[in-house]
């Protein structure tokens, strides 16, 4: 009864199938390629082959630049991974008809306009913005502090518009988490602290491991945020690519910095398959144990 | 989770607040500040529409707002029709490839970047007129992906034995397809549609690339970029609370026709 399926299901697929093979996976490979060909003279291409691009990635300023982006995403990650995890954690703790709603508000900014969220903290963090007006209404007369155009501005940044999504997927194994874990745990004689280290949190590693992977990837290779509250000074990867395809018209060394990022992304979702599968391992362990 | 100490349940109620705080303060001010009478675009000096007002005399903000919508609603059309059929496909087979899901994943988690930049070197290579037209192109591939993951999760609980029913009742592949599989995935289809509307109307990267040069193709976001790159005006103000508006519409509209779209 299945016979007239597989070339049905196929002949449904295929216009998305083309579509993302004509305008993603067509194009990627092209910038691939693209890394593997000299800069022109006068800017173009010229179709010789060579590394040159690839070491160019690892030059010191460049690589600096690298570890520089590293460094700012993985404190955004790092800050967020933590204020999501408590947000997560005091909405599944919520009365259950209220976490949808919890759920709701916390990931609606996500989804509405990115460069505006960022704009937001240009109000608040310039030199007349909320916060130095605050700071005068407590009674401080002083310069006022210069917070925009900082790194600690990006950091925020990123960690402001990411955040939801941290929320959302330490969210869902918080909410799975069967209660009377937690209490043999307690019963068991394990205080607080230590069934949170050793029950609670390796359970809800897959949902960590999910948020971080995705505000650092997100972070690496941003270019909006660095752009707009680091006022340009501080050069991530995702700015090195956009001035190498419009400014410095060096297309191969920008398509090279381009599979580095995706290089990094894969090394990242590989990591996290990695850690989901290890957590996974525990859990089945777990029920294992329960069961004999 | 069961029995808490009263100290516990305040810290938690205290986290809370503290997060959703730190979610809308910075949202709040730019829209109070959307109402602001004076020129000074953070200090309050009474209330006033005369920002909105300014925005409808705006001949640059109202033809980037136009091609907004035209890359909006044409990509989306696109993406729905697309996306919905590749659903169907794959969740029709029930057999998932791993090559085949991570196609469909990637233009969710690439980089916008990279896309941007893989785009713009493919229509150059092509000798394509950048414009309006390749920006719809480059929409259609993530907004497609988005609605096929939300008709997808509809599409899981779905008895694929009625579809064979109707089938052998003597039933068109076309009626059954109407009269049996939209009304169930309906809801996915148009919270999907709605979803990718916002994430077309708010996208700037890959449209900066792929617009190429002039007025002709900016659209509302890369109006705004600009705008703030030239410092922060009560104008942005107005034009950003309705923007935000419009997001915060379709989304909650699409979140309470498919419970749980927001989540994918």
């Amino acid at each position: 009864m299945n016979s007239y399926r597989p070339s049905r299901s196929s002949l449904l697929m295929a216009p998305a199938l083309a579509w993302l093979t004509a305008l993603m996976v067509v194009p990627c490979a092209l910038v691939l390629a693209l890394a593997f060909f000299r800069r022109g003279i006068y800017g173009g291409i010229e179709y010789s082959f060579t590394l040159e691009n690839f070491g160019l990635v690892l030059d010191p300023l460049y690589a600096g630049i690298f570890l520089n982006s590293a460094r700012i995403a993985g404190t955004a990650t790092l800050i967020a991974v933590v204020i999501g995890y408590a947000a997560a954690y005091a909405i599944a703790a919520a009365p259950r008809r209220w976490q949808p709603v919890f759920l709701f508000f916390a990931v609606l900014p996500f989804w509405s306009n990115y460069l505006i969220r960022t704009y937001a903290w240009i109000v608040l963090l310039n030199r007349e913005g909320l916060i130095t007006q605050l700071l005068r209404w407590f009674g401080y007369t002083g310069e006022p502090p210069s917070m925009l155009y900082t790194e600690g501005a990006v950091i925020a940044g990123l960690v402001y518009n990411y955040l939801p999504f941290v929320i959302l997927a330490c969210y869902a194994p918080l909410s799975r988490l069967n209660p009377e874990l937690a209490e043999a745990s307690r019963d068991l004689g394990a205080s607080a602290m230590t069934t949170f280290r050793r029950v609670i949190l390796p359970l809800t590693v897959p949902g960590i491991a999910a948020g971080a992977v995705f505000v650092f990837v997100l972070s690496i290779g941003n270019f909006v945020t660095p752009a707009l509250l680091g006022g340009g000074r501080f050069q991530m990867i995702g700015n090195l690519v956009y001035d190498q395809f419009l400014t410095a018209n060096d297309w191969p060394f920008g398509a090279a910095l381009a599979m580095a990022l995706i290089a990094i992304m894969l090394l990242v979702l590989t990591a996290q398959a990695l850690a989901a599968d290890r957590a996974a391992g525990r859990i089945a362990q777990a029920k294992g144990g329960a069961d004999d | 989770m069961t029995e808490r100490s009263p100290a516990t349940r305040r810290t938690l109620w205290l986290v809370l607040s503290l997060v959703f705080a730190f979610l809308y303060i910075p949202i709040a001010v730019l829209v109070a500040l959307s109402f602001n009478q004076g020129g000074l675009p953070t200090v309050w000096s009474g209330f006033s529409l005369k920002w909105y007002a300014s925005l409808a005399g705006n001949a640059a903000i109202l033809s980037a707002a136009l091609n907004t919508l035209i890359v909006a609603l044409v990509s989306t059309a696109i993406a729905t029709l697309l996306g919905t059929l590749l659903a169907i496909g794959v969740e029709m087979r029930r057999q998932y490839g791993s090559g085949l899901e991570a196609l469909i994943f990637a233009p969710m988690i690439i980089p916008d970047i990279v896309l941007a930049v893989a785009l713009l070197s493919f229509f150059s290579m092509l000798d394509f007129t950048l414009g309006l037209h390749t920006i719809i192109l480059a929409h259609v591939v993530f907004n497609l992906a988005f609605v096929c993951s939300v008709v997808r999760a509809r599409l899981k609980s779905f008895d694929w034995s009625i579809v064979e029913a109707s089938a052998d009742l003597g039933a068109s592949a076309v009626t059954t397809f109407r009269r049996v599989t939209l009304p169930v995935i309906l809801p996915a289809v148009v919270a999907g549609a709605l979803l990718a509307f916002t994430l077309s109307v708010d996208e700037f990267i890959i449209a900066f690339f792929t617009a190429g040069a002039g007025r002709a193709s900016t659209t509302l976001p890369m109006q705004i970029y600009s705008m703030i790159r030239f410092g922060i005006t009560p104008e942005i103000n107005a034009l950003a609370t309705i923007v935000m508006a419009v997001s915060i519409t379709a989304l909650t509209l699409s979140q309470r026709l498919n419970r749980g779209v927001i989540g994918q």
